[in-house]
């Protein structure tokens, strides 16, 4: 389904003319100029700390500028908040979840529109509207769940669905398919592809350029906070966009395959988590990449987390020849397996507290003996900004306030900081630039090839078969098969992932 | 196209500042406020009294910092010290029965009174982590059976320590070195101590990221329970100390030692400027809302403008007035 790229010629129903913004002394954004048309979807990409989600944020009425103007329909607009905004259409959905973690997923759809009726609330009609509005994104989950208990991109559907449930003229995204899997950007995509039918302006942002080249009609892009080029996307091909967001050509997304060397690092045998994986077994070879596949809900963080010890489970994981204890990351940890965390917000940093604070955290027995050692820990800071490219405004800022890429680049300083012989990583690029990614792809590559064992869980196909000699992939709670070397393919990833089970043999064979 | 509407935002910093030097300030006021209305406020006897009187909340109060950072709470500690202190002076009086009154009878009790504390720290500790029952609920239970415990004890009247022990523990409360007494001295350097743990080490930094955000603090390796624990414990401790420096001063328990300790604590530690919810706390600023505390009922008691009888609602208002200021910063856009 290729976009009908034909511009859309109408008035812009909203607009920035010479908007900068500062936070504290530092001007984030500057002078920019930007419209938003009826009936187009129209991506905003840039590296990460580009200023993406300022900009959103200040179309979506959630920030001011600090200088210049937002129009809509024409008129120059200050919303007081995000309500004013919504209430001329303007629906933002952000890069961070903004779910009421211990309320039901339909309260949470109407959370501050609660349906009434009389004086009461009206918790029949909530309920089966947020229902209807699920199946509409083919999610499965109950609408009576509390969002605590459901799973990441289950909750980027219920902040979709929390947006369609409103009379939309812009709907605002800022990276929404980062957490989904490829069928559910697919659906995604459907709904608003229908949106835009609807004459609804489509605003979004993502750093998979292919699918922006697929689904939209018009890209701008953003570096350091100034727009350096916007133009229908059939005149612009993903080589230029990347080229345009970074500033430079970017070579070869991927660096070579390591190769694995002979001995075992860790065994997983007969691996169990009640309810959610069950007798899983696994090899992990020194020097080897080794993927994990699978559709979201198959168990791979689940089976992720028990190995590394954040989980009750049942049978034995080895490490180095030794048996890690059950349940009990210390040790884990100890003995040198670090795990990377695919909810960086909810477990992985602290966002009210510093870079230095959060980088040190699982290691603080390090840095000096009683009294920590602050000059250490600000070396250590120093060497991950470097290693990592972090990009931080000012050293001493809250985690919460850097872009969402550089949380994630500080995550993997803070996971690797240990210096562990295994590392598994959770989804690692996960809203990070192109430019970044290569980095980070050259930085796994590089720990396998200092001899260390990486497993790398991804949703993202190509990010797989581009890391991984060696791909495990997992279907319903179970390990459906492996690939390896020529094998790992999409197709057969796939395949397996869907649960058709005949290709085990054939890729054992 | 009508005017362009250009918005200054505030700069953080300014507002983090005020959150910073805020409880001084007000502590600054107080003291020139209590200058101005009576000349007697700063004399050397009356400073001594405040402060020796402040010790015992204030020792508490550090205890209570780390239990509120590391997200706990704990309103059992004003029945826990008078416990503590029956238990103490029931234990002393048996000892100078067959040991008479000498300085063995003293340490024992002292040795009774820290472990007695640590114990009750444990008990809390261990509901609220290893059998995983709300802090508060764990607490308030706590509380009023070591209340009835007491009035129990004490049948419902006054557990006095022994005339003669008296005077030889005495010393304790009104003694001191150059002319500071003992309680003074030993606030001072607990609050020390405690600053620096929070500040410099692993455990305090541990509080912190537990207070922020538990399921982080996990992931993280560290030993959440067994933190949480410590808190608890290490405020059992300090409280079976306050009670060491209290027990010489009257030399007596009953059913209303200690009464209300809890909320005082609890409430020097919020002006001071650490979190409720946790995630942040600062032990200087725990002492500076303890002095705070005090000084508004050493004021009130000095003049007669207003009736020391709005002492209780005046330092409500307070405790008010500071959330609300921590408050602020949340609202920026
Ligand atoms: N409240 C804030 N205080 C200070 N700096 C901020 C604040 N919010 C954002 N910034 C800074 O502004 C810059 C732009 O951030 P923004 O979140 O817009 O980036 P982005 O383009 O969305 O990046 P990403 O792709 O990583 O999500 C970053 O350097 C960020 O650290
Ligand atoms: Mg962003």
């Amino acid at each position: 389904m290729s976009a009908v790229n034909t511009a859309p010629s109408s008035a812009p129903i909203l607009a920035l003319s010479g908007v900068t913004r500062s936070f504290g002394p530092i001007e984030i954004l500057h002078g920019v100029d930007f419209a938003l048309r009826p009936g187009e979807i129209h991506a905003l990409i840039g590296e990460n700390g580009a200023g993406k989600s300022t900009t959103m944020k200040i179309l979506g009425g959630y920030l001011d500028p600090t200088t210049g103007e937002v129009t809509c329909d024409g008129q120059s607009v200050r919303f007081v908040n995000s309500d004013a905004a919504e209430d001329k259409g303007i629906v933002m959905i952000h890069q961070e979840f903004n779910l009421a973690e211990d309320l039901a997923v339909d309260q949470n759809v109407f959370l501050g529109r609660e349906l009434r009726r009389g004086w009461r609330l009206d918790h029949k009609a909530m309920r089966s509207r947020t229902a209807d509005l699920l199946t509409r994104l083919q999610c499965r989950v109950d609408p009576a769940a509390k969002v605590n208990r459901i799973s990441v991109p289950d909750k980027q559907m219920v902040e979709i669905a929390k947006a369609l449930s409103r009379d939309l003229r812009v709907l605002i995204m800022d990276e929404p398919t980062a957490v989904l899997t490829e069928r559910e950007c697919e659906i995604l995509f459907t709904q608003i592809e229908r949106l835009r039918a609807e004459g609804v302006a489509i605003l979004y942002t993502s750093h998979k350029l292919g699918e922006i080249k697929r689904i939209c009609d018009r890209v701008t892009v953003l570096r350091d906070g100034t727009m350096v080029k916007s133009a229908p996307v059939a005149d612009i091909t993903e080589e230029q966009m990347a080229a345009a967001m970074v500033g430079r050509d970017l070579s070869d997304l991927y660096p070579a395959k390591p190769v694995a060397g002979p001995d075992t690092v860790l065994e997983v045998e007969n691996l169990s988590v009640p309810g959610v994986v069950s007798g899983a077994n696994l090899v992990l070879k020194r020097g080897e990449v080794l993927g994990i596949g699978g559709l979201i809900g198959a168990g791979r963080t689940e089976l992720a987390e028990a190995i590394a010890g954040l989980r009750p489970r049942h049978g034995t994981v080895r490490l180095l020849g030794h048996d890690l204890p059950a349940g009990l990351v210390q040790a884990a940890v100890e003995a040198g397996l670090a795990y990377l965390t695919e909810d960086r917000k909810g477990a992985g940093l602290l966002l009210d507290k510093g870079l230095r604070e959060n980088l040190t955290l699982p290691l603080l027995h390090k840095f000096g003996k009683i009294m920590i050692d602050r000059k250490a820990e600000e070396a250590a800071l120093d060497k991950a900004i470097s290693d990592f490219a972090i990009r931080a405004p000012q050293r001493s800022m809250r985690v919460g306030d850097l872009s969402g890429g550089n949380q994630q680049k500080l995550l993997l300083a803070k996971t690797l900081l240990s210096d562990p012989q295994v590392v598994i990583i959770d989804e690692p690029t996960r809203g990070i630039d192109i430019g970044t990614k290569q980095q980070i792809y050259a930085l796994i590559a590089d720990l396998a090839e200092q001899g260390r064992s990486v497993i790398v869980i991804s949703s993202e196909m190509p990010e797989l078969i581009g890391l991984a000699s060696r791909v495990v992939v997992m279907h319903g709670g179970k390990i459906a098969g492996e690939l390896e070397g020529d094998q790992v393919a999409e197709g057969a990833i796939v395949r397996l992932a869907m649960g058709l089970g005949e290709h085990q043999e054939e890729a054992v064979a | 196209m009508t005017m362009a509407t250009a918005v200054k935002t505030q700069s953080q910093g300014r507002r983090l500042d005020l959150q910073v030097i805020g409880p001084i300030i007000a502590l600054i006021a107080l003291i020139l406020i209590g200058m101005a209305l009576n000349s007697n406020f700063l004399s050397y006897a009356n400073i001594t009294n405040v402060l020796a009187r402040s010790a015992f909340i204030g020792i508490i109060a550090v205890g209570m910092t780390f239990v509120i950072t590391a997200g706990g709470l704990d309103l059992s500690v004003g029945s826990m010290a008078a416990f503590v202190a029956g238990l103490m002076i029931l234990v002393m009086n048996v000892l100078t029965d067959t040991m008479g009154v000498t300085l063995p009878v003293i340490l024992l009790g002292i040795a009774l009174a820290l472990i007695a504390g640590v114990i009750a720290g444990l008990i809390n500790g261990l509901l609220i982590t290893k059998v995983g029952i709300e802090a508060f609920i764990v607490t308030l239970g706590t509380m009023g059976i070591y209340r009835s415990l007491i009035t129990w004890l004490a049948d419902g009247g006054t557990l006095s320590l022994g005339f003669e022990m008296r005077e030889l523990y005495r010393p304790v409360y009104y003694g001191g070195i150059m002319g500071i007494s003992w309680p003074i001295i030993a606030f001072v350097v607990i609050a020390i101590l405690g600053e620096v743990v929070m500040r410099h080490t692993a455990f305090g930094r541990h509080c912190a990221a537990i207070g922020s955000n538990e399921r982080v603090a996990r992931y993280s390796s560290i030993a959440v329970l067994k933190v949480r624990l410590a808190t608890y414990v290490l405020l059992g401790l300090l409280v079976g100390f306050a009670v060491v420096m209290y027990v010489p001063r009257l030399g007596s328990a009953s059913a209303s030692t200690g009464l209300l300790w809890e909320l005082e604590a609890i409430a020097a530690v919020i002006i001071g400027g650490t979190l409720l919810k946790g995630g942040f706390g600062r032990i200087w600023g725990t002492v500076v809302g303890v002095l705070i505390l005090s000084l508004i009922g050493n004021i009130l008691n000095l003049t007669d403008f207003v009736s020391p009888y709005l002492n209780g609602a005046i330092q409500g208002v307070v405790i008010v007035l500071a959330v609300v200021l921590q408050r602020k910063s949340a609202a920026d856009r």
